[in-house]
């Protein structure tokens, strides 16, 4: 804390009392204050620079949702929704599936992007903190749905392995104001892990689906 | 995190099946075990003790105690402070939280002009935490019961809040992400619902706590530091708005909650 700051400020709040400035706020001064806040409130570190705490239109959307209790407008759900899918990018080389054994490290791995590792650095999938992917591991989160047997209950048709590439690399295309990062979109993945994650999940000799 | 892979496929079954909150799979009973193991015999005793050795010493340019420090319920009264902070200071012109008002007072009352409380357990803010964790622990039992009677606490509320729902960052992460639903967890670590009471001013008062893990005593200021590390942001100041409103919207959300801290944790 700058203590060099506090009898500025206190002197500018005395003004302000004595002013006669509105001390009372409306809920837009409250979200306009509250913006201004998380700006002032930051500052980068390492890897993690301030401009992370801006907000794209997904998240200005559905954390004014999250705040309000109830759910985001449908139209602008839809709209949104349509907006991230156009930004999925599917592999050049039209292969999907990479290799389960290195997905399965990447799944484990809860490594990348904070200000304690190291710039450049591979990043993990974090996938365990949220979800059980497979059945040997039983230290795994329930943020995010089981993909246990994920491939052996949906088979592999292109729908299917077009739609999981999607998810992965966008989950906002689906459902915009899921708890799901957007792995590919923010570049938190490789085109390679993110093949790696794909054979985890859909590879019948994956851990995932032999069982 | 290593893993024991455990033999029977039972057990597994029951982890796998208690992704229904219906009951604690085996895992969980083994947590809930170990996490009474653990509390007879807080190593947070000993920050605890140091901070009263602080409280009292003559410190400072000025040779001054905080015996004077007035932490919301009158100068030098350590007990029922902790669960009423944050709040208003009309001295400052501002609402504070333990650890700021605690460094406010090394520098009002014993003349450390700047005292150096920007960086975990460096400098000053060594003093912070056993400071803050023997004040924390003179509330034990005593019921959250944050003020907001001040313009600037119901502020801090309301901004805490919008805060708390706050996504950003390259995973879109808010505290609300992990934080605002029932029996959900992170790998084995459960989660608790800050936005509902009981869960709310039990996770609040658990800080200060000792984390097993690190050997290491984390007041409030610290947790949340590194929950926004965790959630990729960029890095919160240390006493900045944003830690305090957060503070104040779980302290108010926990209302009437008997205080806990210190705790221990994995």
């Amino acid at each position: 804390m700058d203590m060099k700051k506090l009898p500025a400020l206190a002197l500018f709040i005395g003004l302000a009392l004595i002013g006669g400035c509105a001390m009372n706020y409306t809920a837009a001064d409250f979200d306009r204050l509250g913006k201004d806040m998380m700006k002032a409130s930051f500052q980068t570190r390492g890897q993690a620079h301030i401009d992370r705490i801006n907000q794209d239109e997904v998240n200005a959307a559905c954390s004014a949702a999250d705040l309000s209790g109830k759910p985001i407008d449908a139209a602008l759900q839809r709209r949104l929704e349509a907006a991230e899918l156009a930004k999925v990018v599917y592999p050049a080389d039209g292969k999907f599936l990479g290799d389960w054994r290195k997905g399965e490290v990447e799944a484990q791995s809860g490594r990348g992007a904070t200000w304690s590792d190291k710039a450049g650095e591979p990043n993990g999938g974090n996938c365990y903190n949220c979800h059980q992917i497979s059945k040997a591991e039983i230290s795994y989160g329930t943020l995010g749905p089981s993909l246990y047997q994920y491939g052996k209950l949906r088979g592999d048709s292109e729908a299917v392995v077009k739609y999981t590439w999607a998810k992965i690399f966008n989950a906002k295309a689906f459902n915009l104001c899921t708890n799901m990062p957007r792995f590919g979109h923010e570049k938190m993945l490789t085109e390679a892990q993110m093949k790696d994650l794909m054979a985890l999940l859909l590879d019948p000799e994956s851990p995932v689906n032999k069982n | 995190m290593r893993v024991v892979k455990v033999g029977s496929a039972l057990l597994v079954l029951m982890a796998a099946v208690s992704g229904a909150w219906a009951q604690k799979s085996e895992t969980e009973k083994g947590i809930d075990k170990y996490r009474e193991m653990i509390a007879d015999g807080n190593p947070a005793e000993l920050w605890e003790a140091e901070g009263e050795e602080l409280w009292k010493k003559k410190d400072g340019p000025n040779k001054a105690s905080f015996e004077t420090c007035n932490l919301g319920q009158g100068p030098g009264v350590v007990k029922g402070a902790y669960v009423t902070l944050p709040r208003y200071f009309s001295d400052a012109g501002r609402v504070m939280d333990l650890e700021t008002r605690l460094a406010y007072c090394m520098q009002t009352i014993q003349g450390i002009s700047e005292p150096k409380v920007t960086s975990y357990n460096q400098g000053d803010h060594k003093k912070i935490v056993a400071l803050a964790t023997y004040v924390a622990a003179a509330s034990k039992g005593m019921p959250l019961n944050l003020p907001q009677e001040h313009p600037e606490e119901k502020r801090m509320y309301e901004l805490g809040k919008r805060a708390f729902f706050y996504r950003a960052g390259p995973y879109d992460f808010s505290c609300a992400t992990c934080h605002s639903a029932e029996n959900t967890r992170i790998r084995l670590q459960a989660l608790p619902n800050l936005t509902t009471n009981k869960p709310a001013g039990e996770a609040y008062t658990s800080w200060p706590a000792y984390r097993v893990s690190n050997s290491q005593l984390w007041p409030m200021q610290q947790r949340l530091n590194d929950c926004f590390r965790q959630q990729r942001f960029p890095e919160p100041k240390f006493g900045s708005e944003v830690t305090l409103a957060l503070s104040t919207y779980m302290g108010v959300n926990g209302k009437g909650v008997a205080s806990l801290a210190p705790t221990i944790k994995r």
